[in-house]
């Protein structure tokens, strides 16, 4: 591994996108990264817990008894064209264009609004409608964490959002500012992909076997 | 003298095992270096083997300690070489002889594990009220240990006899809280969950009696957890038999309940027991059943690790 | 109404026994004596502006030393009153429920509150130090992290007062720890008080991983780190990624407690065995989180007091990374008695066998380095050494232990025990003290006794000895670990009455420590020199203790050992040129992350009784200062020149 690049102090940062372009940015930037790998061994460990867990229906309902394929390509296709405005988002970053960046990123938080809806509506049917809370078995238990610590991270990255909003609003595109925007997209993307495994391992897996 | 001081530690040691060993005093209260049947021997071996293994890989790390502070912890001492970093040829050597130490190692431990999925040889007439092996079902309560003899049809607490000679099944299972099941002078634990029921082969090389007791902490009377395994002869083990038929009580179905209470009780015989006992419910499957709901069984399906090929378990993760 | 009261009162707090109440009161005559003596020298303030809300990695490693030293004295009290009780059989000095109190509270504040902390307490003071840097890369989520451990830890041990100590052990198995079986709120503080610290330290496995990454001085390429740094690069990397396991298990469990969930019960499909494989898939790297650092501690005094560069540099790196990785394919070995197949046990008795491998190099690499050396025996210097044997002795147990077959027959017993003190003791005890008498220098500006601190070495150590060696005779009698009392007539007393005495011993060893560090606070030796043992790596560069930016220029490296060789150059008369000063970039104080953790604790508190009236705004408080961070956009300041000018000239640096 040669290392010369590692030091800080002879990088030119004039060329980098802004986000990069103060030392701070890249620090921070490089430890989101390592933070994401720490919640996929988070994320790792649930989805694992679940597959250990799925058959463990003691007798209530099953993965297929409770699944219902409407709510969940809905969810899936809102959390998926979230993504992508939220990629439009950094795409108006790299331009500086502000007001396309505070647009797409609404939308990206709308949308995601919209999800969390979704997904308490889901869960609200199969605990009161379906008599299928997470106390039922520990099938249920392992579902309802699993998609709710998903959930939990996708209302948190709202809350962060609407406040890069603010700050946006506020500050206009500074390498601060551009750098939380692209580390919230780094973030949103993160939840997307998560929920691709949810969609597999959960959902599908649940639907086939 | 600094370096006499340094000196002085490993000398120590070196004086501590054997000083140790006396004040342990003679062999027979170690129980794990004791063994007194053919479980325990081959865990013995594997034991001994390692040891002494082990203790020529710490000899020679003692005596390179020794050495190097002897001849270089002195002020005046010379051979300082400051520019002695590095030796790929002896960095190769002490990384080869490790890998050499771990497969004289491993390759016992792997031949071991296998055997043990097997009973061990008879090596005495089997008993009239038993088949070539004994079956007995173990089930852990807080804090007492149950003894069922599926064949029998009796039921013992905290202890159980045993034909010597004789491979014995112990089925192990857990009510509550887990457990482990432990007879050091007849060889290896194995937990006892409710989720997962387990296998244990023992055999007793003589009749005698041997102590054996829960290894996993489950709470308040834990430490009283103990229980007495009496290996006997043949027709020992028979007349026992017969004795407890004949002169115990029935256990009840009242009494059964009042066992799965978590408290200690004394060692107990019973003629006879009711059908839930041999149901091996767990605490929350008997819940379910005094409640009247459907007891389910979806516990670890395909881990039933009493089976006899030994290949129905695996880990879960 | 006061009946109500009163019967509140009795279940809300610990009742019943004269030790807690003295306990009680010694805590409350404690805390009263802190409030008054801050008070009457008017120190409100400065305890405000120069502790709670520092941001400087020095004191920060500071603040953990120090509440790392208060834990290891309650982890220790656990301890005697653990060998006080079975020094002889059938002894009443505890009952049952109280000493499976003392054990549990033994094992988690020694791993969790000792241990680490300790650790990253060293590896703050030390890291940017050794790299040249003017401090970690995120300095106020490194004050977060020691805030969340310090009221992760405070929460924990209010148990032992308020609610009732948790008394599962510290590996908590299900289900004996799920409510069915252990209701009460003893479990809760267990595991939302380790949750709290917990996050705190996945905090600073990515704090200290960036900071090693990214911020060396210019010149210093990963293989010119010193070895500390090394380590605390390895163990970083395993901490992201063990942690975030063991957080799940503790919130699962959490989960099962506190909603009715069945992850780990044994009712509705619930598994208990997977509670074990979670806690030891973070457990056993867990493991090497606190040994890997203490290598790096063990290799910097060797070579520093063999006066030689380490011998076999870079293999002792590589087998840092091979030990690293082996550290996650091993956990089951923790259960081989759980009813794997013997294609499992034989899998991970092998892995575990391989991780002798690598340790065995590290041990002669450092035989080696002593070798052809000039052995100065200093205090930190004597717990190095020690470490080889005793260590050793714990690792060849160790491959014993790792025999599947063969652990069939130590499972759970003392001999286990004795394994894990072995290797406990000896690395990481001994490396923290190591540690900690060689930075003291570093972190205070004075020594540490040199005759004081020699005594207490050789009485810790040799009790250590007396202690642990018999234990191994003990758990192949058949003593398993977690018995509150044993019958007499099985042999066991004698081996008892002698680890009792040297658990004393231990204790005498530590008391003297104590005393030596309050000792040299008043009549230690100046360092004015900031280099006192003649030390190879960057920290001894600068001044001790180091100014709040670390180092006036940072420093250009060309070698490993780059102290040493920038000594050797002025020795051999090279003249430096120093550059003129510049205005330093500093971050500024924060009281956000001690405000942000103390709503961690409410929080906390709160979910441990149940009390979702306190809970739930104890982490609408934590989110807001989350917010109220994220609008801060003044936190960074500069020291001026003339500043750092007269610094300079204070420690007698300015050329």
């Amino acid at each position: 591994m040669t290392d010369a690049t590692l030091s800080l102090h002879e990088k030119d940062r004039s060329q980098m996108p802004i986000e990069y372009s103060t030392e701070e940015g890249d620090l921070r930037i490089v430890g989101f990264w390592i933070f994401l790998a720490a919640e996929l061994v988070l994320f790792g460990t649930l989805f694992g817990t679940y597959l250990v867990l799925q058959s463990h229906t003691a007798g209530g309902p099953t993965a297929k008894d409770l699944f219902e394929i409407g709510p969940v390509m809905a969810e899936t296709i809102v959390l998926l064209v979230s993504s992508f405005t939220c990629g439009l988002s950094t795409i108006e970053l790299r331009r500086h264009n502000k007001r396309g960046l505070i647009g797409w990123l609404l939308v990206t938080i709308l949308l995601g609004l919209v999800f969390v809806g979704l997904e308490v509506n889901e869960f609200y049917t199969y605990a009161v409608h379906e008599g299928a809370p997470l106390s039922r078995s520990a099938f249920l238990s392992g579902f309802f964490v699993l998609l709710g610590t998903h959930g939990c991270h996708v209302s948190l990255g709202i809350v962060w959002i609407i406040g890069i909003l603010l700050q946006l609003g506020k500050r206009g595109i500074t390498p601060v500012t551009a750098r939380k925007a692209f580390m919230a997209g780094l973030y949103w993307h993160f939840l997307d992909v998560v929920w691709i495994f949810i969609f597999t391992a959960v959902y599908l897996t649940g639907w086939v076997i | 003298m600094k370096q006499l001081k340094i000196l002085v530690k490993p000398v120590f040691l070196l004086l501590a095992v054997p000083v140790l060993t006396m004040l342990a005093g003679c062999s027979d209260k170690i129980a794990v270096l004791n063994p007194q049947g053919p479980v325990a021997r081959s865990q013995y071996h594997l034991i001994i083997w390692s040891l002494i293994m082990m203790s020529i890989v710490l000899a020679i790390v003692l005596i390179l300690f020794i050495y190097v502070l002897a001849r270089f912890g002195r002020k005046n001492s010379g051979g300082y070489d400051p520019k002695d970093t590095g030796n790929r040829k002896l960095e190769i050597v002490w990384m080869i002889v490790p890998v050499i130490i771990c497969i004289l190692l491993a390759v016992p431990t792997v031949k071991t594990l296998f055997e043990l999925n097997h009973p061990p040889k008879a090596t005495a007439v089997a008993a009239k009220s038993a088949e070539k092996t004994l079956t007995i079902d173990v089930t852990s309560v807080q804090w007492k240990w149950l003894f069922r003899y599926p064949d029998q049809r009796i039921e013992t607490v905290n202890y159980v006899v045993i034909p010597a000679g004789t491979p014995v099944k112990f089925r192990l299972h857990a009510y509550d809280a887990m457990n482990a099941f432990w007879v050091p002078e007849l060889g290896g634990q194995q937990y006892t969950m409710t989720d997962m029921p387990m296998k244990l082969w023992l055999q007793a090389d003589k009749p005698g009696t041997y102590q054996g007791r829960s290894s996993n902490y489950s709470g308040k009377g834990f430490a009283h957890m103990t229980f007495k395994v009496m290996a006997r002869s043949a027709t020992d083990f028979d007349n026992w038999v017969r004795d407890v038929k004949n002169n115990e009580p029935a256990l009840t179905h009242e009494k059964y309940m009042k066992l799965l209470k978590p408290n200690t009780v004394k060692p107990q015989a019973f003629a006879s027991y009711p059908e839930i006992v041999a149901k091996d419910y767990n605490k929350a499957q008997m819940d379910a059943y005094m409640n009247g709901e459907s007891v389910g069984n979806d516990s670890m399906h395909g881990m039933d690790m009493s089976d006899d090929s030994g290949e129905g378990g695996k880990s879960n993760d | 109404m006061i009946d109500s009261v009163k019967s509140f009162l009795g279940w809300f707090f610990v009742t019943g026994d004269p030790m807690i109440y003295g306990a009680d009161a010694s805590i409350a005559l404690v805390s009263i004596g802190i409030v008054a003596v801050l008070t009457y020298f008017k120190k409100w303030k400065w305890l405000w502006n120069e502790w709670l809300t520092t941001v400087d990695h020095k004191k920060i490693g500071i603040m953990y030393i120090i509440a790392a030293l208060l834990m290891l004295f309650r982890g220790g009290m656990d301890a005697l009153m653990m060998r006080a009780q079975l020094t002889l059989p059938n002894m009443h000095f505890l009952d049952a429920e109280h000493y499976n109190q003392v054990f549990t509270t033994h094992g988690t504040i020694m791993i969790i509150f000792v241990a680490m902390p300790f650790i990253f307490g060293l590896m703050n003071i030390a890291v940017p130090l050794q790299i040249g840097a003017r401090d970690v890369a995120y300095p106020f989520l490194n004050a977060l992290s020691f805030w969340l451990f310090f009221f992760g830890a405070m929460l924990f041990n209010l148990s032992f007062v308020i609610g009732g100590s948790p008394d599962a052990g510290w590996s908590s198995y299900a289900p004996y720890a799920g409510a069915e079986m252990n209701p009460g709120v003893g479990q809760n503080y267990y595991l939302i008080g380790v949750q709290i610290s917990g996050i705190g330290s996945l905090a600073t496995g990515i704090n200290f991983l960036v900071t090693i990454l990214k911020m060396r001085a210019p010149g210093m390429t990963l293989f010119k780190m010193p070895m500390f740094t090394w380590s605390i690069l390895i163990t970083s990397v395993i901490v992201v990624f063990a942690f975030p396991a063991f957080t799940v298990a503790l919130a699962l469990m959490t989960i099962d407690r506190l909603f009715g969930a069945h992850f780990f019960t044994i009712a509705a499909g619930g598994s208990p065995m997977l509670w074990a494989n979670l806690f030891w898939f973070w457990g056993h790297p867990e493991v090497y989180i606190v040994l890997l650092p203490v290598f790096g501690i063990f290799s910097e005094v060797i070579a520093t007091f063999a006066h030689k560069t380490l011998f076999g540099y870079a293999v002792m790196v590589w087998s840092m990374v091979a030990i690293s990785v082996l550290s996650f394919i091993t956990w089951l070995h923790h259960f081989f008695t759980m009813g794997n197949t013997a294609p499992v046990n034989a899998f991970f008795s092998i892995s575990t066998m391989l991780i002798a491998i690598p340790t065995g190099v590290k041990i002669f690499n450092w035989l080696f380095t002593l070798n052809k050396g000039r052995i100065q025996f200093t205090t930190p210097m004597l717990w190095a050494l020690a470490f080889i044997p005793n260590f050793t002795i714990g690792g060849v147990t160790g491959v014993m232990l790792a025999m599947a077959p063969a652990d069939y027959q130590y499972h759970n017993s003392y001999f286990l025990v004795a394994h894990f003190h072995s290797t406990l003791i000896a690395g990481t005890v001994f490396g923290i003290f190591c540690g900690l008498h060689y930075w003291w220098p570093k972190m205070f500006g004075y020594m540490l006794d040199e005759v004081k601190g020699k005594w207490s070495f050789w009485i810790f150590m040799i009790s250590f000895n007396i202690c642990f060696m018999p234990m191994y005779f003990l758990g192949l009698m058949g003593m398993t670990r977690r018995m509150y009392t044993y019958p007499a007539g099985l042999g066991w007393t004698p081996i008892n009455v002698v680890m009792s005495i040297g658990a004393a011993g231990m204790g005498i060893g530590f008391a003297l420590m104590a005393y030596n560090i309050v000792w040299s606070a008043v009549r230690g030796k100046k360092d004015t020199t900031g280099d006192p043992w003649n030390g190879r790596t960057l920290e001894w560069a600068t001044a001790s203790p180091a100014a709040e930016y670390n180092f006036a220029h940072i420093p250009e490296i060309k070698s490993r050992d780059a102290f040493a060789a920038m000594k050797e150059a002025r020795a051999a008369g090279h003249a430096e040129t120093v550059p003129p000063y510049k205005a330093i970039h500093m971050p500024n104080n924060t009281g956000i992350p001690v405000i942000m953790s103390a709503f961690m604790f409410i929080a906390g508190f709160g979910f441990v009784f149940e009390w979702y009236w306190m809970g739930i705004p104890g982490l609408i408080g934590v989110v807001a200062c989350m917010i109220a961070r994220s609008f801060v956009y003044d936190d960074h300041h500069y020291i001026p020149v003339e500043k750092v000018k007269q610094t300079e000239a204070a420690t007698g640096r300015l050329s």
